[in-house]
């Protein structure tokens, strides 16, 4: 069976930008276009070697405001080394009702996992 | 199938997930009620994030040192900074940034009520330190661990913030408390001051609170009120006494059997008093985050219309 959630949430938006979301639930609003300014999704890298990780959002008028305010938000404690400002807008996420037909699949192939293969104890370096 | 049985299976699933301590996630279904419970919530400590930082910013050019100046503008500054994370959190939830500003200036949004009494004296700072970010200290540590995945990562960062400022309030207390005669009647001051309005700081007490067991029963609570609250009373009259200080409370006295501190009884119109409005200082917090808000509307104005113009410009050297 399946649900379809009304509200607009961040990662919801896909290629509706710019509509304005219909109030349903707690006015319901993701982003009151007309006065707030866009909301950004923030990504830090904590250091070199390792990928950049979601860390929360904000609202800045344009992509270097967004990283100037990234910067005073988010690494007031060398928290990174590099930051990705993205429009949440821009966004595309999966649904989580989909979550079954998506990931399911993947559960019946084990035979992916190193695991699955039954080798005698002696057998080193593998 | 009828919304109403569509609802109830639904609503089963959703709590299975909590039981299991499986978070949820903005795009996931939610009750309702759910979804009001957090957004009040979390736009409520949004607020006092932001709010509090009008006692201490009071302080800022007053700093006896500039050691202490730099560090109280740090302090000031993460708090706004937790102010920040926390309406993105609350921003999830489908409420937008203007409307939960609305709440708070329209005074529909409640701040916490600690921020309605005066910072008279330098020691006011160290007592804020110690004993207010104690307490919310003690509130947010077990928020960490919140059903709702944004709330709880805001509060994993909020807290490894907030013990810095719990120390450095503190020091500042220890400093004063082995300094001059008048400063030791200063930090005793502070502390009689600050003391029960911290205590409150937890909230109703459990029996007057009637949406503390859902909050529970949805793990956006892990403790009641007064649980925390005997928690921080507990720890702050041990911590009292390498402050050669005394708390303003009689009838404050351990409690073998218990393992507990016996305290004295909360002055509950008092409390609710300054909630409704009429704590010493409410009017004057609500009228600087307005005139704040107003005041910097043309330069959110401007930066818009900037960004536009810099949109636009590009665009058309592209085409
Ligand atoms: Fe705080
Ligand atoms: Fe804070
Ligand atoms: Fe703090």
């Amino acid at each position: 069976m399946k649900y379809y959630i009304k509200n607009q949430l961040y990662g919801d938006f896909g290629d509706r930008e710019g509509v304005k979301s219909s109030g349903t639930g707690m006015g319901g609003g993701f982003e009151d276009l007309t006065r707030d300014w866009p909301l950004w999704e923030v990504f830090i890298r904590s250091k070199q070697g390792l990928d950049h990780k979601h860390v929360g959002s904000l609202h800045a008028a344009d992509a270097q405001m967004a990283i100037e305010n990234a910067r005073d938000v988010y690494t007031r404690r060398q928290e990174g080394v590099s930051i990705w400002v993205v429009e949440s807008k821009y966004i595309h996420a999966s649904n989580p009702d989909d979550a079954e037909s998506l990931y399911d699949p993947a559960n019946d192939k084990v035979y992916r996992h190193p695991t699955f293969y039954d080798l005698p104890d002696e057998l080193k370096h593998m | 199938m009828e919304t109403t049985q569509m609802n109830q299976s639904q609503e089963q699933y959703f709590q299975g997930k909590i039981d299991e301590e499986i978070r949820i996630e903005p795009r996931d279904w939610m009750p309702e009620k759910y979804r009001q419970t957090l957004v009040r919530q979390i736009s409520q400590h949004a607020h006092s994030e932001i709010v509090g930082m009008l006692p201490e910013g009071n302080w800022i050019t007053r700093a006896p040192s500039l050691r202490r100046k730099a560090t109280l503008i740090a302090k000031v500054q993460d708090e706004a900074g937790h102010g920040l994370y926390l309406y993105s959190a609350a921003e999830t939830l489908g409420t937008s940034r203007a409307e939960m500003i609305d709440q708070l200036h329209s005074g529909k949004a409640k701040y916490s009520s600690i921020f309605n009494y005066p910072t008279l004296s330098w020691a006011d700072i160290g007592a804020i330190g110690w004993l207010v970010d104690g307490a919310a200290i003690m509130n947010q540590v077990p928020l960490t661990r919140t059903s709702y995945g944004p709330y709880a990562r805001a509060m994993v960062r909020v807290c490894k913030e907030e013990s810095f400022h719990q120390r450095q309030g503190f020091e500042i207390l220890l400093t004063l408390s082995r300094g001059t005669e008048a400063q030791r009647a200063m930090c005793q001051d502070a502390i009689n001051r600050w003391w029960w309005p911290s205590v409150m700081m937890f909230g109703p007490s459990d029996d007057a609170s009637p949406h503390t067991a859902q909050s529970m029963k949805w793990k956006i609570k892990r403790f009641t009120n007064d649980e925390l609250r005997q928690k921080f009373v507990d720890v702050c009259a041990e911590q009292v006494k390498m402050l050669g200080m005394s708390l303003p409370d009689d009838n404050l006295k351990w409690n073998e059997e218990k393992g507990h501190y016996d305290f004295g009884t909360i002055d509950w119109q008092e409390f609710w008093n300054v909630v409704s409005g009429n704590g010493p200082c409410n009017r004057e917090r609500l009228a600087a985050r307005i005139k704040a808000h107003e005041e910097g509307a043309w330069v959110r104005d401007a930066a818009m219309a900037y960004a536009e113009k810099q949109r636009m410009k590009t665009e058309r050297s592209v085409a």
